[in-house]
């Protein structure tokens, strides 16, 4: 029976699954645009699956949906366990659950049709933005009322992170998303020329710092700890970790504007900045695979721990890749190319991918009263297709992108151009298959663990979990 | 004064609280209470009352 002495994992459940089958859709788009790069023709010269309004749909996917999905799952579950209370509403958790679902829905039929406002990220029209920015703050209200009902003294780091990650994309999502409206289906931004650039992209790099990296370093402070059975390396470096980190992220954001109109000054404060965050962003990778310090023989017999560190190991080299990028002698190599897409997807695939597979992995038997997973050998199985997947993709994008930045700048003797772009397209054209080669393999795996977690909970009994009673 | 002052002060102001930040996490008096939060996800009881029986799971591994 579910009631106020035990734990509300139905909305984890809800959540826990679709972050599966999320997983897989955003995935599959992907795929399919890769191989649209590779044989244009597969777009079947319908508008509907052209590469320009699949490629948001796919970002979408992958971000909000399945990232997002696995961001609820992990943060109503951790949060009622550290705080030792139920959640705060099952109504309006219940609600964020139908109200994002329904966002993600929309999406997928909206961005198909060609409905977009144009930004980055942030493409839903002006309804959709309004549903979101309502789910966002019912979501804050559950996360942060369970905090204010906690029956423990002290709030666990993890739950700064997912709160600053909360919080933030809240301000982030409104402000960005300001816009007049001409239409049920069209507006325009309230921001123009390089101030909405400089605001996209605000938003834009704080999705990235606060969405994908803070959410996550809130799993990575749960169930790190959790998995290997220690507290975390330093919870004095946790803290510090997170005030240097939510502090210096805000200010990065010029680094997707190099070489553009905005101001010089601002182009190089978001360089400066970038180039701070690789203190935060080691600190906390080091923290959380330092907690292996003492028990590393577990990484051989534990998936699910092979994935949550290996996840660290992609997040440590993207942030350090991203501030080198960052340097506008490098960025005025790299920016427009490939090695940027390679950049992204170290961090979503290898760090972002992993350590929500891991998490959801540890999360799905104990919310479906299973003792483990299905299969371990599927686990390990899964771990190692989607780490060959992501080093095909990565490697390929770094050798695609410097060889395209090298071709755009070369320049014969006498100034003009060596190369025309269609010739740094054909050159990039092997590349472009090992990356389809690579994705489909990352897709593969989401599918193997679909079949482990459908074996799972067939059948299962949903946990209703009692709180402990303390005194 | 003009704005630019305003601004250093704010990069000086940020800097010493970031300076206090790390001498707070670190100090003695800390120790004891980070210990415990940093406890809190370990020293829950797992499965202290379930309603269900815990299914078994088939084992096929």
């Amino acid at each position: 029976m579910e009631n106020q002495n035990t734990y509300n994992y139905k909305v984890v459940r809800q959540f826990a699954v679709m972050t599966v089958v999320w997983g897989i859709v955003g995935m599959l788009v992907g795929v399919i645009i890769a191989a649209q790069l590779v044989w244009p023709a597969l777009n079947f010269d319908l508008p509907w699956l052209s590469y320009g309004r699949l490629r948001p749909l796919h970002t979408n996917a992958v971000i909000f949906a399945f990232g997002g999905s696995a961001l609820f799952a992990t943060s109503y579950y951790a949060v009622q366990r550290t705080c030792q209370v139920r959640l705060f509403s099952d109504r309006l958790a219940a609600f964020t659950f139908w109200g994002w679902t329904l966002i993600i829905l929309l999406a997928a039929i909206t961005l198909p049709l060609g409905l977009t406002s144009g930004k980055e990220y942030a493409e839903l029209e002006w309804p959709i933005d309004i549903l979101i920015a309502v789910v966002w703050v019912s979501y804050a209200v559950v996360f942060f009322g369970t905090i204010i009902k906690r029956k423990v003294p002290h709030i666990y780091v993890a739950n700064w992170f997912f709160g600053a990650f909360i919080i933030t994309v809240a301000v982030l999502h409104i402000v960005n998303s300001a816009a007049l409206p001409v239409g049920l289906f069209k507006s325009y931004s309230v921001y123009s020329g390089t101030i909405d650039a400089m605001v996209q992209w605000w938003y834009g790099h704080n999705a990235v710092g606060f969405f994908l990296t803070a959410g996550f370093l809130g799993i990575m402070y749960y169930f790190i700890p959790k998995q290997v059975g220690k507290p975390i390396y330093s919870y004095r470096l946790s803290v510090v970790h997170f005030w240097a980190l939510i502090s210096t992220y805000m200010w990065a954001g010029p680094h997707h504007l190099q070489f553009t109109a905005l101001p010089e000054w601002a182009q190089s404060l978001g360089m400066v900045f970038s180039l701070i965050l690789i203190a935060p962003s080691w600190g906390g990778m080091i923290n959380g695979i330092m907690t292996l310090s003492g028990a590393w023989h577990k990484l051989r017999s534990d998936p699910i721990l092979k994935f949550l560190i290996v996840s660290l190991s992609f997040y440590g080299m993207s942030t350090f890749e991203g501030p080198m990028m960052s340097i506008k002698t490098v960025n005025a190599l790299s920016h427009y190319t490939d090695w940027t897409i390679g950049h992204v997807h170290s961090g979503a695939l290898g760090w972002v991918g992993l350590v929500t597979i891991g998490a959801i992995y540890f999360l799905i038997p104990k919310v479906f009263n299973r003792e483990a997973m299905y299969s371990t050998k599927l686990i390990d199985t899964h771990f190692w297709v989607a780490t060959i997947g992501i080093v095909l993709y990565i490697v390929a994008m770094w050798i695609a992108g410097v060889m395209q930045g090298l071709m755009w700048r070369a320049v014969n003797d006498d100034g003009t151009l060596t190369y025309s772009f269609v010739e740094s397209l054909e050159a990039t054209y092997p590349y472009y298959i090992v990356r389809l080669l690579g994705g489909a393999l990352f897709l593969a795996g989401m599918f193997i663990m679909a079949y482990n977690v459908w074996k799972t909970i067939a059948g299962s009994k949903p946990a209703d979990e009692a709180i402990p009673q303390t005194a | 004064m003009d704005i630019n002052d305003l601004r250093a002060a704010f990069t000086v102001i940020m800097f010493v609280m970031f300076i206090g930040i790390v001498v707070w996490a670190w100090s003695n008096k800390r120790r004891s209470a980070f210990s415990e939060a940093a406890n809190l996800p370990l020293n829950e009881p797992e499965n202290p009352r379930s309603d269900n029986e815990v299914v078994k799971k088939e084992s096929n591994q």
